[in-house]
């Protein structure tokens, strides 16, 4: 490949891929709003406030971070069992609720940082 | 698990009803399929499990009026019943499943749309799913300065939590929501839709505005009932106070419990004071309001020997005393919440501690919080109850969650919560009573002494907490215990509010005076209004004429 091809494709680049990266991106910033609306109130950051929160804290006591977003090992069959299943005093979510789709930008958002 | 069908209806006849409700609120917003329905169980079912749980057989959502007409006209035709839930998330009440197996749930979460809210007159008009989040954050965004009045948990429905006559935390006004309501819309059981007070009149200006109309004011039959579907509801709601202030009075003596109610009464119906009364004992460590989170977080507090040997033989609440006055521990606290411009809360809480300095020795007085409106966010994230504030939250979820303190987490909870009279006397008698009752059946009782929730203006509710677990055998001896103290408390005169699903017809059946004539009539307009008796069958104990007919 001559020079002037290499710098076609470095142009081109970034036009090809930003569909794939906007996509995604648009998928972890939905996702953003959905962890806000169903997830934070039980699960946002904070020693003492959050019952989510707590109840990680208590159960790993340090050894994972007790606060969701800032895991780094939750899968989507993780999140989707969760959600779908509760937990002890967590109930699970209707589709009415956290839809399919819902769900989808919930996982993209928890496992944005793998 | 295989999903129920409606009592009486053939696979075909159901799938035929099924297909024409898809016609109406499209493929996607109709729930056959196993992995779906069962989403509508009780997340906190007592019955959990077992056999006699209550499981829908289907679910559909609409999002207009006009859906829900269309739904019930269907639900006419082939005889389904359908079970009404607003956010579904009526957790410790029943939740999102229906109070008959086979019903079909009709999910009304699509419905919203906040349709109105008018901040010169204070008031709102919303559907069944908008929940206090929903409101509140519609209030931040466009800055508008009213309050919202919200239960405990933030994610339920201002329509649903009204319909149920749940209460809240912030002025007295507002804290009973179903009183705060002003104007209904809603959908019968023939499919025809209603309208309720000013609402009657076609292009009224008042709906929100008046509460009762012209002629029988029918609002009240919609709540705790099957009658109809609520499809909207205006809501009074409150301006936001320029101050809130929270003062306490400390009391030294068991005895002082009683004048203490009465002048809380007297001056609470003085409007001395609107904001929620929070009752503790410090010495008891029977926490309040305030104070539950951290108890549930934390655990009781660490109790020295001298008050775990007075524990450990079942010492009378009085017997206490010798040893509060000796550590000066305030046998009972109240706090008292203050809503106006600093110069009226400060002037009312000084004439609260004059009265109280004028009729009971030894008080002392305490300023324990003081907030400018609007609150900053550090300020809302270290309120120790936000409610009170206005703010919606789940904290309440710490109640049975694995904390530092409870490795053991339970799977949800249950209340029972019959009211008492607003007076002292009464508060001791029933704490004798029912925490007897409550020790004798093996219930975990937290505290010495149960201080009960003043949300209503002329009664307290006085609440025992029930921790639901996955072992079966455990919420048996749970519903059991559940039902004897229904039973304890009406003999003395003390019914219950509200109550979870299962226990709905025990409850309706205590409040029997002659010979029931109360339920005799609620199913005489129940066969009028809904002969079919479509609508959710066996809510809060009203069962249509053909069911009740079988259960004889």
């Amino acid at each position: 490949m001559n020079r002037r091809a290499i710098e076609i494709l470095l142009v081109l680049l970034p036009v090809v891929a930003a569909p794939a990266w906007a996509d995604n991106h648009g998928q972890v910033e939905k996702g953003h709003q959905v962890f806000k609306k169903w997830c934070a109130p039980c699960h946002a950051p904070g020693k003492k406030e959050y019952p989510g929160t707590v109840a990680l804290y208590a159960k790993y006591h340090g050894k994972k971070p007790a606060a969701l977003e800032q895991r780094t090992d939750l899968t989507g069959e993780m999140i989707t069992y969760y959600v779908r299943h509760g937990v002890t005093v967590m109930p699970f979510f209707r589709k009415t609720e956290v839809s399919d789709q819902d769900l989808k930008e919930l996982i993209a958002y928890l496992t944005r940082k793998h | 698990m295989s999903l129920p069908l409606p009592p009486g209806t053939d696979r075909a006849t159901f799938n035929r009803a099924m297909a024409d409700c898809r016609k109406v609120v499209g493929d996607d917003w109709v729930f056959t399929s196993e992995e779906d329905v069962l989403l509508y169980r009780d997340a906190y079912s007592p019955l959990w499990g077992e056999p006699q749980e209550r499981i829908p057989a289907a679910a559909v959502a609409p999002s207009t009026t006009e859906e829900v007409q269309g739904i019930v006209r269907i639900a006419n035709q082939y005889r389904i019943p359908i079970y009404a839930i607003s956010t579904g998330k009526n957790l410790g009440y029943g939740g999102s499943a229906p109070s008959m197996t086979g019903s079909v749930v009709l999910d009304l979460k699509r419905m919203n749309r906040i349709l109105e809210v008018n901040e010169k007159q204070a008031f709102c008009l919303v559907e069944p799913g908008v929940s206090y989040f929903d409101l509140y954050n519609y209030l931040q965004e466009h800055n508008i300065k009213l309050w919202i009045d919200c239960p405990d948990p933030g994610w339920g429905s201002l329509v649903g939590n009204a319909l149920d006559r749940g209460a809240g935390y912030t002025a007295a006004e507002y804290r009973n929501h179903f009183d705060a309501h002003c104007g209904m819309e809603v959908v019968l059981a023939n499919g025809e839709v209603l309208r309720t007070g000013m609402g009657a009149m076609p292009n009224s200006q008042t709906w929100q505005c008046y509460k009762s109309g012209f002629g029988p004011w029918i609002d009240g039959m919609f709540s705790q009932s099957n009658f109809g579907v609520v499809t909207k509801m205006g809501f009074w709601m409150m301006p936001e106070p320029e101050t809130n202030l929270k003062g306490v009075v400390h009391f030294y003596h068991y005895k002082d419990l009683i004048p203490m109610v009465d002048i809380m009464t007297h001056l609470e119906n003085s409007k001395i004071f609107t904001g929620y009364p929070d009752l503790l004992s410090p010495l008891f460590g029977t926490p309040g309001l305030i104070g539950v989170h951290d108890f549930w977080v934390n655990g009781p507090q660490q109790r020295d020997e001298e008050f775990q040997a007075l524990a450990a033989r079942g010492a009378a609440p009085e017997e206490y005393e010798p040893y509060a006055e000796k550590h000066h521990i305030p046998f009972w606290s109240c706090i008292f919440s203050f809503y106006g411009p600093e110069k009226v809360v400060r002037a009312q809480w000084e004439h609260v501690q004059e009265t109280f300095q004028a009729q009971v020795p030894e008080v002392e007085f305490e300023e324990r919080e003081f907030y400018k409106t609007p609150l900053t966010q550090e300020e809302k994230d270290n309120l120790k109850h936000s409610g009170q504030l206005g703010v919606p939250s789940l904290k309440t979820f710490v109640i049975g969650a694995r904390t530092p303190w409870n490795s053991h987490p339970s799977h949800g909870h249950m209340w029972f919560s019959p009211l008492i009279p607003r007076d002292g006397r009464e508060l001791l008698k029933v704490n004798d009573i029912l925490g007897k009752a409550a020790r004798e059946l093996g219930l975990p009782v937290g505290f010495a002494f149960n201080t009960p929730f003043p949300c209503w203006e002329r009664c307290f509710m006085f609440i025992i907490g029930f921790l639901l677990s996955e072992d079966p055998e455990q919420n048996r001896k749970s519903r059991e215990a559940f039902r004897k103290l229904v039973k304890i408390a009406a003999e003395h005169g003390w019914g219950e509010y509200r109550t979870p699903v299962i226990f709905q017809d025990d409850v309706m059946s205590v409040y029997s005076f002659n010979d029931n004539a109360l339920l005799r009539f609620h199913e005489t307009v129940k066969d009028a209004v809904d002969p079919n008796g479509i609508l959710s069958p066996g809510h809060y104990g009203i069962w249509p004429k053909h069911l009740r007919e079988k259960k004889k």
